[in-house]
């Protein structure tokens, strides 16, 4: 059997922006936790130096600490941890990366204290881990943004959707209708549309093949990911979302010649064939990080642009972003309510047995919803790089609980439950932070697919008959 | 980097104290998934509980058995309150709700909310709740070096470790043996085979159902001690990829076997850490980064994994007959 290829394209992979500076003046040095009972454990695994030379013995790190353009933003206290208790500890500069040398190939995390960044910097993110590697240099890059936006220090490395939150003029004025709410209501609105976009096609291929696929959060990710890869090949933005998106459905329609119609034919068990699912989410997980590194990329660069509707202040792109979700989403609704082709797919989704034997090929029909998921959850990816300015190769992978959590709420296998359940949770999951502290808003929405199951396992919009 | 070297990374994961834990994280999930049919996508979850529980417990001043109680009991109560909700509903529900309350762990566990428990996203470093472990060893200070293994005898990846990780996972494989030979495991094999016919017979499945997942998550528990042991608490290092390495370590020894988990994540472990460094003495530097290395080596854990499911769904050990795939 023949695996389903992914499209891979030769333009150049990304470069942790970095010239060889060496030159580091360093403040700081030390912290290093001794453990009583074991000398043998008693040394220094990670300490911060002047200089780092590549070396099998040890493997280098360097973190940058930019402000706006790039600028090094000095003065700011950066600790390195190691796994094991060791650590080290320094102070940015205005001239080059803070280098630290490790004796220990492990994860360190690396983290900013928030007390001595200077006043007119804000970080979206405290802390990043950072793999080391013998014979290697390990890059971290903080990027603070100059404004005194009201901290919201999310220690989530990845794309967040929170975006800047410019205090309005009545901002202090506290209450829970406050400019803050509807900002957030909105930032809620534009999460639940494009979580809709992604998970709809994950709820199609649940309702025709009863599979719920690990790998969706992927999708996800590679619409972002190939976009990028266009846009930086020379492309047009407009060009390479087509072609991205064209491709996003490809890897759809080769997965399912390649694997699932096979394994369908072959009479696996669905629980099965959800592991390969795993299987192939790890692959392509790992095979994004191959392509684009595991920093944080950007389609398109540069400063976004503005708006602001009543009390609502949101970028140029999100607006287009809501804009393109509803137009699409309509578009899908018309095509499963409307055309022949959509009424088969819910007849499949319905009762594949019945719907086989009323003449329609229940296999194209799962073949085009695959192709049209793929390509639906690329769109969505891409959307949501536009819309966060940056994406990360494991954007897709936190969103695919979200997507779970979605359908599991609007109803398994319904295709509108996608929708209501995604509108849901994306509300749930921007109001929450309103209330609780805003790394723990995915924690809202989880809770909620927990209870919602406890009370009304079928979902909002699902059948009864389908749970148990 | 020589081949010698290679050879030495590999036979020294063949024992390593992750292994054990990853070993016995599978245990768990046996029980959960070979032996009962539960898909459990969240044993990094337990295991991620357990590090927790016994850390802070440590920290608190808990005696050392004392924090081992607390983990399992952490571990026992995640069950519980996982458990009660899904195990009257169909299986892909507990895989969707368990690897939710996983992260819901683990984002909870980085939050700052509870930084003063639990360090936020930098964890709990190590030398705060090993000591009392480590003071514990009765072997002498020193290196002792067996065949290709060489370790200091005490300290944090030391001798003592092996042997405490790896008689657990001995104790577990004798306790799983003499469960699966007892009445109480046929049941649970009965309702992995067919739940409807088990309470027909008056069994409760659900509670048989309840007591696997809790004797599994307790078995994670313990493996997330295991796992903290030689490192520190790190709340991104337990999280969904470890609970798929786990899944991969079951399918590959064998689900519904005795000895599958052991095997598989010996064989894991090594292999990895061959293809790893293998092509990391082969290759030069030039031509693919140590980085791209370990994705290299992470897409070739996914594509054995969908092989093995796809083509040989019993593992090494298992029996095609006793498969657990049916899905409840």
């Amino acid at each position: 059997m023949e695996l389903a290829k992914q499209p891979r394209s030769n333009c150049p992979r990304m470069l942790l922006g970095q010239r060889g500076i060496r030159l580091g003046i360093l403040l700081a040095l030390l912290t290093i936790a001794l453990a009583v009972f074991a000398p043998a454990t008693a040394r220094a695994d990670v300490s911060a130096v002047a200089e780092c030379e590549r070396s099998s013995d040890y493997g280098c790190i360097q973190i940058n600490v930019f402000g706006s353009d790039r600028e090094r933003v000095a003065g700011v206290t950066v600790t390195l941890e190691g796994p094991d208790g060791s650590s080290a500890e320094g102070q940015s500069t205005a001239q080059g990366p803070l280098v630290f040398q490790a004796t220990v190939a492990e994860t360190y995390t690396v983290s900013l204290d928030p007390d001595s960044l200077p006043a007119e910097y804000s970080a979206t993110t405290l802390s990043k881990s950072l793999t080391v590697q013998f014979g290697s240099t390990a890059r971290g890059t903080f990027d603070l943004t100059e404004q005194a936006a009201p901290g919201t220090a999310s220690a989530d490395p990845s794309a967040a959707p929170t975006t800047q939150q410019p205090s309005g003029p009545s901002d202090s004025s506290g209450g829970f209708f406050s400019d803050r709410f509807w900002q957030q209501l909105a930032g809620g609105i534009r999460f639940g549309l494009l979580l809709a976009l992604a998970s709809i096609g994950a709820n199609l291929i649940y309702g025709t093949t009863r599979l719920s696929n690990f790998a969706h959060g992927e999708q996800v990710t590679l619409g972002a990911v190939l976009s990028y890869m266009l846009v930086q090949a020379g492309l047009p933005l407009w060009i390479a979302a087509i072609l991205a998106i064209a491709a996003c459905g490809a890897t759809g329609w080769l997965q399912d010649a390649g694997i699932w119609k096979p394994l369908r034919s072959r009479g696996t068990p669905i629980t099965q064939v959800m592991i390969v699912t795993i299987g192939l989410s790890i692959a392509l997980q790992f095979l994004i990080q191959f392509l684009v590194g595991t920093g944080s990329f950007q389609v398109v660069t540069g400063n976004p642009t503005t708006f602001t509707i009543g009390p609502v202040t949101m970028t140029r792109m999100s607006y287009l972003a809501m804009g393109i979700s509803v137009v699409v989403l309509v578009a899908v609704a018309w095509f499963l309510t409307r055309t022949r082709l959509g009424r088969a797919t819910r007849a499949v989704s319905d009762n594949p047995a019945l719907a086989a034997a009323t003449g329609i090929n229940t296999n194209a029909v799962i073949r085009l919803v695959w192709t049209l998921a793929a390509a639906l959850a690329g769109l969505a990816g891409l959307l949501f790089a536009l819309m966060f300015g940056a994406a990360n190769w494991n954007m897709g992978l936190q969103m695919l609980l979200l997507m779970f959590a979605a359908i599991t709420l609007g109803g398994l296998g319904t295709a509108n439950g996608a929708l209501v359940g995604s509108l849901i949770i994306g509300l749930a999951v921007e109001l929450s932070s309103l209330i609780i502290p805003t790394d723990l808003r995915y924690v809202t929405a989880l809770f909620i697919l927990i209870i919602a199951l406890l009370f009304r396992p079928q979902g909002i919009l699902g059948l009864r008959e389908r749970i148990s | 980097m020589d081949w010698a070297r290679v050879l030495a990374q590999t036979a020294g994961e063949l024992i390593a104290p992750t292994t054990a834990a990853y070993a016995l994280a599978a245990i768990g999930l046996n029980i959960h998934f070979g032996f009962t049919g539960l898909l459990n996508m969240g044993q990094a979850g337990f295991m991620l509980l357990g590090a927790y529980g016994f850390a802070i417990a440590t920290i608190h001043g808990a005696a050392l058995w004392q924090a081992v109680l607390v983990a399992a009991l952490a571990g026992a109560a995640f069950a519980l309150v996982l458990g009660i909700p899904t195990l009257k509903l169909r299986g892909d529900y507990l895989a969707i709700v368990t690897i939710s309350a996983a992260e819901i762990i683990r984002m909870v566990g980085r939050s700052t909310v509870l930084d003063d428990w639990t360090g936020g996203s930098s964890g709990i470093t190590g030398n705060s709740f090993k000591a009392e472990f480590q003071a514990l060893s009765p072997l002498p200070d020193g290196v002792t070096t067996i065949g290709p293994w060489s370790y200091a005898n005490n300290g944090s990846d030391s001798w003592w470790l092996r042997i405490v990780a790896w008689s657990l996972v001995l104790l577990a494989l004798l306790l799983v043996w003499a469960l699966t030979r007892s009445p109480w495991g046929r049941v649970l094999k009965g309702i992995r085979e067919d739940e409807d016919a088990v309470r027909a017979l008056g069994k409760n499945v659900f509670g048989y159902k309840m007591q696997a997942l809790v004797l599994g998550g307790v078995f994670g528990a313990l493996a997330g001690i295991l796992f903290v042991l030689p490192r520190a608490v790190q709340p991104d290092g337990l999280g969904r990829t470890a609970t798929f390495w786990v899944w991969t370590v079951l399918l590959l020894g064998g689900a519904a076997t005795v000895f599958g988990p052991v095997l598989g994540a010996m064989l894991f472990f090594s292999a990895y850490m061959l293809v790893r460094s293998g092509m990391r003495a082969a290759l030069p530097e030039t031509l693919l980064s140590t980085t791209q290395i370990e994705q290299l080596g992470g897409m070739l854990v996914g594509v054995v994994l969908m092989l093995l499911v796809i083509f040989r769904p019993q593992g090494i050990l298992g029996n095609r007959k006793e498969l657990s795939f049916d899905g409840h």
